[in-house]
């Protein structure tokens, strides 16, 4: 058995792919149901109707997808560049750390879309800042980008802990370690009244347009994939290589820094080391199911908020536990990365 | 400062090192394998955390500890085996396949762990792992309580250490191995078939890491609960970039590593002011920096993340 490069890939197989390997996915997680004693086909239907069996719960699915729509295009543009940036979660949360601690005092009194600018600014800047350092370890040390964005996780984490145990500490949250609410007026309206879905989704979906325009329109979206392809040809013809990968790390990482900032304007409002059930991770599933493409990361941002909101009801009407959403979450990508090596290799014998 | 000279020539703290390295060292050995032969294995986390999980399980259902440490060895091997499959005959990319491989990996512990155990206010408990004094030699002062009062797993470990060294450097399926992490064309060149040593060196590499996980729930602690493994599988990707891809260098790192996490944790309660948080962060930036500083002298295996396809170059 041996691989054959496509000529071409066809686009109706890269939006079959991504859904055969979710089918894939639920039906060898069916058996992990099944293991629990609970029909899958009532399990899925439960996870269905929690996802989007009540208003309430279509706007907590969709108030679930509007991060991963972010972290999901952070991860997908840089894997197109092979910018291993798995640290996600990391950028994530020093976004939202940037936008508490601007958006409690510091901004107030000024026009509110300008603050809002400048919140987003901060966050994107601080989601940034993080990346730039493994990016630069890469391209002047040689140092492999994932172990270290891995690492800096970790290392963010317990620093979100310090400050909202510290400088950033909320005196009157009774002591939850927890950090100051951003002001009442900076807060992010509600798209829909009485649901925490707020126009945070809305602004995410015009990020992902603006990002397939540069990527599909700009110099700056044609270096990238090629040095994503073959970086000694793209250097050979003359593409910038270091000083694409530093614009790929600034926008990816400034992507996850917007997530955070977003969420904490949003519906959060404040910052905690739990904010997060781990958008970042979740967005590297959402950029391989969406095959890095942005407009897929949208539908893919849905499916996985679906499996998550979906299961946590699941879980309290069946008792299969809930963990289930990351082994459909995690079988999905690798089921989709063996679709994807058929989309682009055909076997032969 | 002289507390912290005083922490220094105290045995225990030169036994905490031990015990906190023991992971570190099944994990690293388990890393180098694998990339000796050429694949990266990102699955590392997980399979430490499944490893954890299965080991534990299998002694809170009645087995031996051994024989949870063996069922740990053979989870990471069925895990190593589907990470070999994805990137060795289908020549997926390492690094994504490894990820994936991880987030099965510890989803799926999570939640057979939640669905075969019953979990009160406190995970339930096993009798883990006792310090095993060896005899005679435990007599020898502040060497036998340092080196010879350790948890049996963690003499499995330095023995594995000099038994992966003598099998690289000295045994014909040593040579095999490192060849394949080479030139995978050259293995094919002698006859040999470069895909099924790469399979079986995950596999077995898969295993050790496995006991890593194992050994924090049946020595380290007695219990099992989310996100234990705390990076250690990251930490130990890093350990085998400083090691130079030498056992017994990967040995002196996990040391340096422990020495530097169990001194820190003492520091803790003698230096005050200083928020925990900043000696947590500790391993973490240490780990970043050891990767900054042999960077640039690393002799990285040449076909490391290198799909091997026959008769293509």
């Amino acid at each position: 058995m041996r691989f054959e490069r496509r000529e071409e890939v066809s686009v109706a197989a890269l939006v079959i792919a991504p859904l055969l390997a979710v089918v894939a996915a639920l039906m060898l997680c069916a058996g992990l149901i099944a293991l629990a004693g609970v029909s899958p086909w009532v399990a899925y239907g439960e996870m269905l109707r929690g996802a989007f069996g009540s208003r309430l719960a279509v706007t907590e699915t969709f108030t679930r997808a509007s991060p991963l729509i972010l972290t999901g295009l952070a991860a997908a543009v840089a894997f197109r560049a092979r910018l291993w940036n798995i640290g996600g979660e990391g950028q994530f949360y020093m976004g939202a750390l940037a936008a508490a601690a601007l958006g409690h005092s510091a901004l107030v009194g000024w026009p509110v879309p300008l603050a809002w600018a400048a919140l987003a600014a901060a966050g994107m800047a601080a989601g940034a800042m993080l990346l730039l350092v493994p990016a630069v370890l890469r391209l002047r040390f040689g140092v492999d980008e994932v172990v270290t964005t891995l690492l800096l996780n970790f290392i963010v984490l317990l620093f979100v802990g310090l400050m909202v145990e510290g400088v950033l500490k909320d005196p009157m949250a009774f002591g939850w370690p927890q950090s100051v609410p951003v002001a009442a007026g900076l807060r992010l309206p509600d798209l829909v009244p009485r649901s925490r879905l707020h126009v945070g989704i809305v602004l995410a979906v015009v990020v992902v347009l603006v990002v397939w325009l540069v990527q599909a329109r700009t110099v700056f979206g044609a270096e990238t994939r090629a040095a994503g392809l073959n970086p000694a040809a793209a250097a050979f013809a003359g593409v910038p290589i270091t000083a694409t990968l530093v614009k790929v790390a600034l926008l990816s990482g400034g992507l996850a820094g917007l997530a955070g900032a977003i969420e904490v304007l949003g519906p959060v409002g404040y910052v905690t080391t739990t904010m997060s059930p781990g958008f970042g991770y979740a967005g590297i599933v959402v950029a391989m199911l969406a095959a890095l493409h942005p407009v897929g990361v949208v539908a893919a941002s849905v499916f996985v908020a679906t499996v998550f909101v979906g299961a946590d009801a699941m879980s309290r009407a069946t008792g299969v536990p809930s963990f289930i959403a990351d082994v459909i979450m995690s079988v999905a990508l690798l089921a989709m990365l063996v679709a994807l090596l058929f989309t682009t290799y055909r076997v032969r014998r | 400062m002289m507390e912290a000279m005083d922490i220094l020539t105290t045995a225990s703290l030169w036994s905490a090192v031990l015990r906190i390295a023991t992971p570190l060292i099944f994990g690293v050995l388990g890393a180098l394998i694998c990339e000796r032969a050429g694949v990266l294995n990102l699955g590392i986390e997980g399979i430490m955390t499944m490893g954890a999980m299965i080991g534990w399980l299998t002694v809170y259902w009645g087995g031996d500890l051994w024989a949870g440490l063996a069922m740990a060895v053979l989870a990471g091997m069925v895990i190593g085996w589907l990470h070999a499959m994805l990137t060795v005959p289908l020549g997926l990319s390492q690094h994504v396949a490894g990820l994936g491989i991880t987030l099965f990996a510890s989803a799926l512990a999570y939640y057979l762990y939640r669905l075969w155990v019953q979990v009160g206010n406190l995970p339930p408990t096993i009798v883990p792992f006792q310090p095993w004094a060896v005899p005679i030699l435990s007599d020898i002062p502040f060497l036998g309580e340092v080196l010879f009062t350790q948890t049996p797993p963690t003499y499995v470990a330095l023995i594995l250490v000099g038994l992966v060294a003598w099998m690289l450097a000295r045994t014909p399926m040593g040579l095999a191995l490192r060849m394949t992490g080479e030139n995978p064309h050259a293995v094919e060149a002698q006859g040999l078939n470069p895909m099924r040593i790469r399979i079986w060196a995950v596999m077995v590499g898969s295993g050790i890491m496995a006991l890593g996980g194992a050994f924090l729930t049946t020595a380290a602690f007695n219990s099992f609960f989310p996100s234990m493994v705390q990076g250690r599988g990251w930490i130990c990707i890093a350990l085998v970039v400083f090691a130079s891809w030498r056992p017994g260098k990967a040995l002196v790192g996990a040391l340096l590593f422990a020495l530097f996490d169990a001194f820190q944790l003492r520091l803790q309660t003698v230096v005050e002011g200083v928020p925990y948080q900043l000696f947590l962060m500790a391993p973490y930036v240490l780990s970043i920096v050891a990767l900054i500083l042999v960077a640039r002298r690393a002799r990285v295996p040449e076909a490391l993340m290198q799909p091997y396809r026959r008769g293509e170059r």
